[in-house]
């Protein structure tokens, strides 16, 4: 009855996105202080036309992009204008001067980017930032810390061309500078409502308030009234969900949050009664609602910012330095360019009939650092009916034990199961050990063994990771009697077929792997895995996690 | 904009407690805040660094020396001035490089005048001040090495690219993070002298209280610094006062004792322990303008001086909080 009662708003809402959307960006435009708003949407005709509506701001457009330098951010040196006027040049940084901050590909910015960012916007309430995210999958997103201070979040999916409608950008000064009071019972109402959503940050009713009373101002009004309410909920608060509100009555028949509607009430009645607001955000909250907090809530636990690529030259072992541009943050090898520009000194001064030493970029020495990167420990886990009734409990006590150490080592640890006819990514790679061990201590076991799915599984976990500069090892732990085959159905000769398959693939790529045998009594195909995994093989010894665990390391090698 | 004022903040006052008291005593080492986002972590560092009283220091000195023979040659003052400056109070961006950390060589003017001179870094400006870590389970891990090495040392040596320097680098530490996103490594944790955990406040008037006084604030800024001034002045005037009733203070033999035996009981690793436990607990007594410490003062800063150094189970998941105040119970009774 809830859904029946909820369709028909879906749908106008639906075709509200555009709407809503349009009326973030003015919001902004009133009140910077807002922060920003998150536009998730692949690039394409809507979002151009989204795009091309603030353009219509009056301050101009600053593009940041994921792999932006702390130079083009914060301003640096100019070098080259410097060393060829022999004159101190400086750039101004992005981030000093005035204007619309874009950040294009949010979903690919560092947390080194976005704690920058996160910092200068909680000294700013001059500007703004855009985040245009283009994430594909649930798990992709903006980094929470910087999507936090963003006030808005509109997912443009869903939303065609024919749909919207252009909106003049109207003339935002007067409104602007509007002062308008929000009175004490909707300042209750929307913290009232922020905490039913679940939603524990201050951040989202500060949010809320702000925005209510940026579109009073819009609206020319000096005081808040519902209708400001009610948009405000719609655009700060649905997104941040992380319940759905219980409904305490049944929900009455007609009443869908449109202008018209809160009109008609009385202009005395100022807030909206909780449930009106409560079932604006409803309405509002996405049906996949859960899987998504479920995504979140992964995001979160990946965690600390080290995975980033180390292709970088700032650290490490020093060698040699070589002849480069000074680029995005390399470190220039002082003394090395000095030596390289002195011999020239004699015939550049008489070229040029400056005197003082004569730098050129082609004399410049990069620093260069070899370093290791972190390592991330992936634990493709058996949690199939077999692997339970045997030895599940000792394999999870062996997996803690290797956290544990994984914990000295400061290595990343992620964590998968296969049980029934797939795998299932539990945890990404993090450093947080207490969720490592909810998530494994929550895990059933039941079900058959899709060992191949397992590894593939793991597999595309160990890519991901390389690409992000850590160096993965993947620990299959299983009773290796697979009977899953890769498309989910019971066979088990083509699962073994599969597995080995799988195995090659993983080899190819040069995975390193431990197959860690969990059965009651070795298991020869496992054996036959492991070799065509170039990996060692282990059964688990009975009862004694900790020996396996001291195997495990001997192996990894420290 | 001013910062948020200190005395405003509603609620948290565990860490509000924690911050005042290092401001009493620096040397009890830093705070370490954990919580969520949006708990107002930030707004009370940066509320701190305006509540902090002034000190005298060497006009454009690099490192704050309050004394003019203090000054390192490498500064080149031509003129030695003592001036009244505000307490630095630094930012330490996550994945700010060593150079900027430390300091390095300058190379503006080793490029353009090849001149070798010495540019400080943020080490040298947090002097005699704080250095605010936002996201500090999040640092690198080399950051966090150099980090301890000069916390523990109180110098930072620069040796790099022709140049030797070094530097007395005294600051207060102050961190703060969101356990969630990652652990962090023991050996920092233990040089924080304090550390508290924050959470939002769960219970709608408060927060609403919060979110009005924000409004507030942004609303009619003048007006919302002159309220809360002559509250942020009288807790100033506190820690000026308790930083002079701290000398007089007197411990007495069985507080020490009881001292020693509390940390045993909760077998906190080295004596670092005990050492900011007694200094915490003066700071609080003389705060309270109390003349003698008593377990009171002790029971009440247990929690923020030792919780975070137990030995810990990385993989135990209740918070350390709950361990130290049921052991305070036996020990102190």
């Amino acid at each position: 009855m809830e859904r029946a009662s909820r369709e028909p708003w879906k749908k106008f809402l639906a075709s509200e996105t555009w709407t809503h959307a349009v009326r973030a960006l003015q919001l902004l435009a009133i009140d910077p202080g807002l922060g920003g708003i998150t536009i998730r949407a692949r690039s394409g005709p809507v979002r151009d036309k989204l795009f091309a509506q603030f353009s219509q701001l009056p301050q101009p457009i600053r593009k940041l992009h994921p792999a932006i330098s702390d130079e083009a951010l914060f301003g640096g040196l100019d070098l080259t204008a410097t060393l060829q006027t022999g004159q101190l040049v400086s750039n101004p940084g992005l981030l000093e001067q005035a204007g619309t901050f874009v950040l294009t590909m949010a979903e690919r910015a560092t947390t080194n980017l976005a704690a920058r960012l996160a910092c200068a916007l909680d000294g700013n309430h001059d500007n703004f930032l855009v985040a245009l995210d283009e994430g594909a999958e649930p798990d992709e997103g903006l980094d929470p810390r910087l999507a936090e201070r963003l006030a808005f979040s509109i997912d443009l999916a869903g939303v065609s061309l024919s749909q919207e409608s252009t909106h003049a950008m109207i003339d935002l000064a007067e409104a602007r500078d509007r002062v308008v009071l929000c009175n004490s019972a909707a300042v209750h109402q929307l913290t009232d409502i922020a905490c039913q959503l679940g939603i524990d940050s201050i951040r989202a009713p500060m949010f809320a308030v702000r925005a209510a009373k940026a579109n009073a101002a819009l609206f020319g009004r000096s005081n808040v009234e519902a209708e400001d309410l009610e948009i405000a909920c719609a655009l700060t608060l649905a997104h941040r969900a992380t319940r759905i509100p219980e409904q305490s009555s049944p929900e009455p028949e007609s009443p869908p949050p449109n202008k018209e509607s809160s009109e008609e009430k009385d202009e005395q009645t100022l807030a909206l009664p909780d449930e009106l607001l409560l079932d604006a955000v409803r309405a509002l909250l996405p049906d996949n609602l859960l899987d998504k907090l479920n995504a979140r809530k992964a995001r979160q636990g990946r965690g600390n910012g080290t995975g980033a690529a180390r292709k970088g030259n700032r650290r490490g072992r020093p060698q040699p330095s070589r002849e480069g541009r000074l680029s995005d943050g390399a470190r220039i090898d002082i003394v090395g360019t000095l030596r390289a520009a002195t011999p020239w000194q004699t015939i550049r001064r008489n070229a040029s009939g400056r005197t003082g030493l004569q730098i050129r970029p082609s004399d410049l020495r990069i620093k260069r650092f070899e370093e290791k990167s972190d390592r991330l420990l992936i634990f493709a886990v058996d949690a199939s009916g077999s692997s339970a009734i045997s030895r599940l409990a000792e394999a999870k006590g062996a997996v803690e034990l290797l956290l544990t150490q994984a914990y000295a080592r400061r290595d990343h640890v992620s964590l998968v199961a296969f049980r029934g006819t797939e795998a299932e990514l539990l945890l990404p790679p993090t450093r947080s050990l207490v969720q490592t061990k909810k998530r494994l201590a929550s895990l059933p076991g039941g079900g058959g063994t899709p060992l191949a799915s397992g590894m593939m599984a793991a597999f595309e976990q160990a890519v991901h990771a390389t690409s992000r500069g850590l160096t993965p090892t993947i620990a299959i732990l299983t009773d290796g009697r697979a009977n899953i085959a890769l498309d989910g159905k019971a066979d088990r000769k083509k699962a073994a077929k599969d597995a080995l398959q799988v195995a090659t693939i993983l080899r190819s790529h040069g995975m390193d792997a431990i197959v860690i045998d969990t059965g009651n009594r070795p298991e020869p195909a496992l054996r036959n895995l492991a070799q065509t995994l170039d990996a060692a093989y282990l059964p688990l010894p009975r009862a004694d996690a900790q020996r396996l665990s001291d195997s495990v390391t001997t192996i990894l090698g420290d | 904009m001013p910062p948020f004022p200190f005395s405003a903040i509603v609620g948290q006052d565990e860490m509000k407690q924690a911050m005042i008291l290092t401001a009493i005593d620096a040397s009890i080492g830093g705070v370490l805040v954990f919580g969520d986002r949006g708990t107002g972590k930030s707004t009370a560092v940066r509320a701190l660094a305006a509540l902090l009283p002034k000190i005298k220091a060497i006009k454009d000195c690099p490192v704050n020396s309050a004394k003019a023979k203090e000054v390192p040659d490498w500064a080149n003052l031509a003129t030695k001035k003592s001036v009244t400056v505000a307490t630095p109070v630094v930012d330490l961006p996550l994945g700010a490089t060593e150079d900027r950390v430390t300091g390095a060589l300058d190379i503006e003017k080793a490029l353009t005048k090849g001149d070798k001179a010495f540019q400080p870094g943020l080490l040298a400006k947090a002097k005699r001040g704080n250095l605010y870590i936002d996201e500090v389970n999040l640092l690198e891990d080399h950051i966090v090495d150099l980090l301890l090495d000069v916390a523990q040392s109180g110098e930072n040596v620069v040796e790099r690219e022709g140049l030797s320097i070094r530097h007395p680098a005294r600051f207060v530490l102050v961190g703060s993070g969101n356990p969630e996103e990652g652990e962090l490594r023991p050996q920092l944790l233990d040089r924080f002298g304090l550390s508290v955990e924050v959470a939002s406040p769960k219970d709608i008037e408060t927060r609403v209280e919060v979110i009005k006084r924000r409004d507030g604030f942004e609303n009619d800024n003048a007006a919302f610094m002159l309220r809360w001034q002559a509250e942020d002045a009288a807790i100033r005037d506190r820690i000026l006062t308790a930083r002079k009733a701290l000398i007089k203070l007197k411990t007495s033999d069985k507080t020490l004792n009881d001292v020693a035996e509390l940390c045993l009981a909760l077998g906190s690793d080295g004596l670092r322990g005990e050492l900011t436990l007694l200094k915490a607990a003066r700071a609080y007594a003389a705060w309270r303008d109390d003349s003698a410490l008593t377990r009171a003062h002790l029971r009440a800063v247990a929690p923020m001086a030792l919780r975070h150094r137990l030995r810990r189970d990385p993989l135990d998941e209740a918070g350390s909080g709950t361990r130290v105040a049921r052991t305070v119970e036996e020990v102190l009774g």
